[in-house]
């Protein structure tokens, strides 16, 4: 066997460590510069245009073959539903949900419409560890139930609270969101079912980059109208779907505090670190832990010895006296 | 109406060089002009298609807050006086003319793709009748419901799931 001393373990923990913080380093150089898909769809959401009518809602329900609803889609009672102290949010039987908001600064209310965000780098996507999300060319963060194991680690990456899990069929499991009529429209170059359903053209639809400058024109042209702000823009590092609103985005139920970068980034270190301790440590802490017990060790096998040599003399000495 | 615009069309053809002073009073339209009723169909579907009383609507609006600079009447916006101050009436003032209804076709998406064109943000005809409606008639309490001017068809009852199609034990046919 090899003998390890002290100086050469050393050196080669040393090396094993700066190796692992260079390929770190250029991991997340990489990631900061994938260039989202430049050619991926989006749509601008402009607050100041919707009326609240959940035509919206009605065509996500048939387009995506959602269950029937609880109310009819022209029941404007449910604006007024709380749930656990909250406004009506995505379900499994709703991918996207229109609330009312009645912000003090302004006399008329705004309607919010929520669906998923789609992400330009999905938290959803990179906590699922068996890989069930894609972020698609065309901008859609789709899913696939076949390798899904219904582990609901996206519904608590995800900054938004969109992804939700099909609770009525146990052994089937199935998150369910907005998949941006992927299948069915955008594949095809198609815009969503909500986009084409709204009467107001609150939603516009065309590549990411031209709705965001348009969203750009609308601030600069009409001066008053609107906060200075689109949101998803930068949020969580960009979104394929972005808002436009004439208060400030706290008022109506934006969390403002996402990060202006990808959830990832946030991430990113531990989840470097994790071969790191996983592959290294144990090495490098067994062979501390061999190298402070080595003494103890020959002492321990000069001790034997010492009291080896003195049985042998002993017995040396019966022997003579016998 | 036809004779009328021939006249001024000949009329414009001898008078060039003053058009170039006074465009705007040679060519602007007027409500006279106007037909009294228009039947807006081209997308009914989900709810039924509009009588629209045109006579009416021009008691109170110009023919500029829904024709914008088409008929020759002056705009009274500031971000459209900048190039359509001295906008001669237009060959095609009805809506159709400039919003397209297949807003979303891919023939239409592309031509926003030259960067030549201003009017990237354009809305489709659906979006352009209920922005300019709904936005004055709130402005001037008018009516607002969606059923206040077109009644919802067989069609739009099952995509709404109302009225025939009503979930069992839900309310149906609330308003604003």
């Amino acid at each position: 066997m090899k003998k390890l001393n002290r100086r050469s373990f050393i050196k080669g923990g040393l090396a094993t460590t700066a190796a692992a913080a260079v390929l770190k380093e250029k991991t997340s150089v990489a990631s900061g510069d994938f260039d989202n898909y430049p050619e991926g769809m989006g749509v601008i959401v402009d607050l100041t245009r919707c009326v609240g009518c959940r035509s919206c809602e009605a065509a996500c329900n048939k387009e995506q073959g959602l269950p029937e609803p609880a109310e009819p889609f022209d029941d404007f009672s449910v604006f007024d539903q709380i749930h656990h102290g909250q406004k009506r949010r995505t379900d499994e039987s709703k991918y996207t949900v229109v609330n009312r908001y009645d912000p003090p600064e302004i006399d008329h209310p705004l309607f919010r419409k929520i669906q998923c965000n789609h992400c330009n780098e999905p938290a959803c996507l990179t906590s699922c560890f068996v890989n069930a999300y894609t972020k698609t060319p065309e901008g859609a963060v789709i899913y696939n139930s076949k390798v899904c194991v219904g582990c609901r680690t996206c519904m608590v990456a995800c900054p938004f609270y969109i992804p939700t899990f099909k609770y009525s069929k146990a052994f089937t499991p199935k998150i369910m969101k907005c998949i941006f009529c992927y299948d069915t429209r955008l594949k095809n170059g198609k815009p969503p079912a909500c986009v084409e359903a709204c009467p107001q053209e609150a939603l516009t639809f065309g590549k990411r980059k031209d709705v965001l400058k348009i969203g750009k024109q609308r601030i600069r042209e009409t001066p008053g109208k609107y906060v200075d702000h689109i949101y998803g823009e930068h949020e969580v590092g960009g979104t394929a779907w972005m808002y436009l609103s004439s208060v400030p985005f706290d008022k109506v139920g934006f969390d403002t505090h996402v990060p202006k970068e990808p959830i990832i980034n946030s991430v990113k270190e531990f989840l470097a670190m994790v071969p790191m301790v996983l592959t290294i440590w144990p090495g490098l802490f067994v062979g501390f832990h061999l190298l402070a017990t080595r003494k103890d060790k020959i002492k321990e096998l000069e001790m034997e010895k010492e009291a080896k040599a003195k049985k042998a003399n002993e017995n040396d000495k019966k022997e003579e006296q016998v | 109406m036809q004779t009328r615009k021939k006249i001024l069309r000949t009329a414009i053809a001898l008078t060039t060089g003053a058009l170039l002073f006074a465009p705007g009073l040679a060519l602007a339209m007027d409500a006279d002009d106007a037909p009294e009723s228009i039947t807006i169909d081209s997308m009914a579907n989900l709810y039924s298609a509009v009588e629209f009383d045109h006579l009416m609507h021009t008691e109170y609006a110009s023919c500029a807050e829904c024709h914008h600079h088409t008929t020759g009447v002056p705009v009274a916006d500031p971000n459209c006086i900048r190039c359509h101050a001295y906008t001669p009436e237009g060959d095609d003032v009805s809506c159709t003319g400039c919003h397209e209804a297949n807003r979303f076709d891919k023939e239409y998406l592309d031509t926003l793709n030259d960067p030549q064109i201003y009017h990237i943000d354009k809305p489709g005809l659906k979006g352009a009748y209920h922005l300019n409606c709904i936005g004055c008639h709130e402005a001037i309490d008018g009516p607002t419901g969606c059923q206040d001017c077109h009644t919802m068809t067989e069609a739009g009852e099952e995509r709404f799931d109302t009225g025939k199609h009503a979930p069992a034990g839900g309310s149906s046919g609330a308003h604003h």
